[in-house]
């Protein structure tokens, strides 16, 4: 008899703490905001199990999907910034970005650096292609630029290099303690990736400031914060802790997965 | 025990849920839960629904949105399907909070993990989960090949088809049978859900990771484009919303003591006139 107490017993609560769980709303929950809370670290991981899974299942070279020009139906949605507003850029942008330099430095086996023009001269890539935003929404243009791989080749990456790191000249956030610059990084695969393009040219236009002018990076299998508007320096590194909060993007600081592939 | 609990008044107490499907469904109810409250965190980052490969923002192909206008009244929550738009203040949809500190987000705060904006969070946990769903899926289909559960309670047969009408006749006037296997309309709901919503929802959700469509293109093709598949995702998320109320109502219609009880240690009171076995206590 008392075991069936108990087991009734035993029952009751479960639905009580069951029911509770769906009616308390969730705040409760908030913590799991806390980048440092264990449940947090323990959650990200799945993020390094999708990303691990999804390099094993696709080929280095495989392809995000392009598109026919009649799926160009709109212009790229600008998101993010749209007009940045520090010195060097304004400079840059008056003068229609004549001394603009894309530099290659860290862990390469000479620095090198292009103008905008020695780009434009080099073999180009067009690709209609998908910008599929973290926040949901989707958007086809035609990107065209020059492939990364090659570039980086004659910079010379150094075989103990893991990371790029992408510089770029927007204030994505001011704050009380100065500008916070855009940046993000991928890994060498996107990086060498055919379609990952330094594109200055958008649905056969030159690419507009609000789009990322002078050279927007595409890496078209990764979310829209994987592709970095206003780029300067691409640096590689080993290790991206050192960069920003350690997370390896603007982005991923404030809490967004590093991979961006899902 | 009293007399009143004797094997003549009720029927033999049978091991019906085995330790694979009691085991599957607990981890699956918290899974759920936290996949639809940060799954609507990660819709409130952009609400609205389209179908197609892209949104359309200088075209029109959206099919559902919730947003929030200013009227003559102050602002609003506004929803739009199909076209129709409709006020949604009072469901908290556009608009929630109190008057003096309102809140404009699409899906309110009582049903978002966390309660606040934060859409980086949101997409942690909601891929945890479903890490854990779809490995839990996974063992179910197994174990439950294995042991017989799917050709014993999820596929409706002949039979079943046939039994339907009778079975939404007992329904309706709340004349349950527990028998040892599922009902016609039990086998339905359960066959929808797991060889229909289940792999609807997850090949869906998929199908909006970049990465996956440069694995498997042929997943935009199958769902119409990248925005048709979260659409689907999303109706699929209600159509299960939809399953829970009715799974639970069920639950406390059908008594809920016992219904727990076989879902937690398996074993269910069967009704009069159950034939017994020698596995059954009585």
């Amino acid at each position: 008899m008392s075991g069936l107490i108990t087991r009734r017993n035993f029952l009751r609560s479960s639905a009580v703490a069951g029911s509770g769980l769906i009616l308390a709303g969730c705040n409760q929950f908030d913590f799991l905001a806390d980048k440092a809370g264990p449940g947090r670290q323990i959650m990200e991981r799945a993020n390094v199990l999708t990303y691990k899974v999804q390099r094993a299942l696709i080929g280095d070279q495989t392809l995000a999907r392009e598109y026919a020009a009649s799926e160009i139906r709109q212009g790229q949605r600008p998101n993010g910034s749209v007009d940045p507003t520090t010195p060097e850029y304004t400079f840059l942008k008056m003068q229609n970005f004549a001394s603009y330099r894309l530099t290659i430095k860290g862990m390469v086996e000479r620095e090198v650096s292009f103008s905008l023009d020695q780009l434009r001269n080099m073999p180009a890539r067009s690709q209609i292609t998908r910008h599929d935003c973290v926040e949901g929404w989707s958007c086809i243009a035609k990107w065209t630029g020059t492939q990364l791989g090659p570039l980086l080749d004659m910079a010379g990456v150094k075989p103990t290099a893991r990371y790029a790191v992408y510089h770029c000249f927007d204030n994505i956030q001011r704050t009380l303690s100065g500008d916070i610059l855009y940046y993000t990084s991928s890994d060498l695969i996107d990086a060498y990736h055919p379609q990952t393009i330094l594109s200055y040219g958008l649905n056969d236009q030159v690419l507009p400031v609000a789009n990322g002018a002078p050279v927007r990076l595409r890496i078209e299998r990764a979310l829209g914060y994987k592709q970095p508007k206003y780029l300067h320096t691409i640096e590689l590194v080993d290790d991206l802790s050192t960069f920003g909060k350690g997370r390896g993007g603007y982005w991923e600081d404030t809490g967004y997965d590093w991979y961006g592939g899902i | 025990m009293s007399q009143a609990d004797g094997p003549g008044h009720k029927g033999p107490l049978i091991y019906r849920q085995s330790i694979w499907t009691r085991v599957t469904h607990w981890i699956w109810a918290i899974c759920l839960f936290f996949l639809l409250l940060t799954g609507l965190q990660i819709f409130n980052a952009h609400p609205a629904l389209y179908i197609g490969q892209q949104s359309g923002f200088e075209f029109e192909n959206s099919i559902f949105k919730i947003g929030a206008v200013n009227t003559d009244a102050g602002p609003r929550g506004q929803t739009t399907v199909f076209g129709q738009t409709f006020d949604s203040t009072a469901l908290g949809l556009g608009m929630s909070g109190n008057p003096e500190r309102p809140v404009y987000t699409a899906f309110p705060g009582e049903v978002t993990i966390p309660s606040y904006r934060d859409l980086g969070t949101g997409r942690v946990v909601h891929f945890f989960f479903g890490w854990i769903f779809v490995a839990t899926i996974f063992i179910w289909f197994v174990a439950s090949f294995i042991n017989g559960h799917i050709r014993r309670d999820i596929v409706p047969r002949p039979a079943d088809i046939a039994g339907v009408p009778k079975d939404i006749a007992d329904h309706a006037t709340l004349r349950f049978k527990h028998g040892r296997t599922y009902g016609p309309l039990q086998k339905l709901a359960y066959f929808g859900v797991f060889f229909v919503l289940f792999p609807l929802i997850v090949a869906t959700g998929l199908t909006m990771s970049p990465g996956m469509n440069s694995i498997a293109p042929w997943m935009l093709d199958l769902f119409g484009g990248r925005q048709t598949a979260r659409t689907i995702h999303f109706i699929v998320m209600l159509l299960l919303v939809a399953f829970f109320v009715i799974h639970i109502v069920m639950v406390f219609a059908a008594g809920p003591i016992n219904e727990l009880r076989s879902m937690i240690t398996g074993w269910y009171r069967a009704s009069p006139g159950t034939q017994v076995t020698e596995k059954d206590k009585p």
